[in-house]
């Protein structure tokens, strides 16, 4: 009734820090909905009770209850609003594509949401800048110059260029490529940008 | 600090709470002492040492002295105080604003309830006699720490900053950080890295971890 199972989920939100997105918890979604049922039900046969049975007396009580459930209400809402805030930045910082192990922490309706964010981002990106469109999760910071040194941090594989060519990236391999090719790999840690 | 992520910031300086802010959730989940005004049948199993037993259908008797959540005292408050009364809590009386009025500066703000400003804002809506004089050292102990705060935020680079923050509040904390984020990122561009293209905060942590699961 004092709301702990949700103010546990609030905490567990809290603590993941720098942005980080935790496995959804539905069991403990699920036990503040069963919470709240008890509240609603027991609520609802006090108030027949105050009416007919003129137990006025009942009213403080009741509204206690409601207290409660309102409370659960704003803990659950802001549980699933601030996940949300999280699984967006997951699309400025990541890319479209997010890791599997990521994609395990998100609910089914997360996951949805995430698909209608990124379909939304892109019908915006593509109505900017005349007829191709304009890429707005590039270049946040910055450019100096069009072509960037960078170093492999891991195994990656071929990576095309492009005028067709391709380039093998493995481990410690230094290459001078264009810039917007590899902004989304160098954010993703494929790659780091080498300063001269 | 994940770039893209902006968290619904707290409200509690101001009339209101952010109902979506998880610091202002956190916040309000604070006790105070209260009062009940009136029986309340049937809550006797939530606070047992004070129930009046089933001849009174398990209430909590009138006159009961109990420490409730914030959230809870302000759902049951009302300008009448027909459910309960609220007493304030010890950091705001009489006698500790002394104590910050004479010194701001010494006072562990942490362990007197980590949000101190916050918490003492929205006490504001119980309509005590003493709001005003409350307000006024709300804002005077700020005013006090201030300077230290933004001094240390901005001189510490590089190091270990938990004896700065030990005594801070959550919102000084808040502050804290934001200096220091304002000194790393000015840093950052003096030596010349700052068109340097970054894997986020997100996901170097994320990678950090990774690996602390594989070891595992």
């Amino acid at each position: 009734m004092l709301c702990e199972k949700a103010m546990e989920l609030v905490r567990e939100l809290h603590r993941a820090a720098e942005g980080r997105l935790p496995a959804f918890n539905e069991d403990g979604l699920r036990q503040v909905l069963e919470e709240m049922k008890a509240l609603y039900e027991q609520n609802q046969s006090d108030v027949n009770e105050a009416k007919s049975g003129g137990r006025s007396d009942l009213i403080p009580t009741i509204r206690f209850r409601h207290c409660s459930l309102l409370r659960n209400q704003r803990c659950a809402l802001a549980y699933l609003y601030d996940r949300l805030l999280r699984i967006r930045a997951l699309r400025w910082e990541y890319g479209s594509v997010l890791p599997s192990d990521l994609r395990f922490h998100m609910s089914a309706e997360e996951m949805e949401w995430f698909n209608h964010y990124k379909k939304s981002l892109a019908t915006y990106m593509r109505s900017l800048g005349g007829e191709e469109g304009l890429d707005i999760t590039q270049d946040m910071k910055p450019p100096k110059s069009l072509y960037i040194e960078v170093r492999c941090l891991k195994d990656y594989g071929e990576f095309e260029v492009d005028d067709g060519t391709s380039v093998l990236l493995k481990k410690n391999s230094q290459h001078f490529l264009p810039r917007w090719k590899c902004e989304q790999l160098i954010r993703q840690g494929v790659l780091e940008h080498v300063l001269s | 600090m994940s770039e893209a992520y902006f968290r619904v910031e707290s409200g509690a300086l101001g009339p209101e709470e952010n109902f979506l802010s998880l610091d202002d959730i956190l916040m309000s989940h604070e006790k105070l002492p209260v009062r009940t005004e009136i029986p309340m049948p049937r809550l006797g199993a939530f606070f047992l040492d004070r129930s009046g037993g089933s001849e009174t259908d398990n209430a909590i008797p009138q006159g009961s002295k109990l420490e409730l959540p914030l959230w809870l005292a302000k759902g049951l408050f009302d300008n009448k105080r027909r459910i309960l009364s609220v007493e304030l809590p010890k950091i705001y009386q009489e006698g500790w604003r002394t104590v910050f009025s004479a010194d701001a500066n010494v006072v562990d703000l942490h362990k007197m309830g980590p949000h101190f400003y916050g918490f003492g804002s929205q006490l504001l809506h119980f309509d005590s006699p003493e709001n005003a004089d409350i307000s006024q050292s709300l804002l005077q102990t700020f005013i006090g720490r201030f300077r230290r705060i933004m001094d240390s935020s901005q001189n510490a680079y590089n190091e270990d900053t938990s004896a700065l923050v030990a005594r801070l509040d959550e919102m000084e904390r808040g502050l804290f950080q934001t200096g220091q984020k304002g000194l790393n990122d000015f840093q950052c561009w003096e030596k010349g890295q700052a068109s340097q293209i970054t894997a986020s905060n997100l996901v170097q942590n994320y990678k950090k971890r990774k690996f602390t699961d594989m070891e595992d």
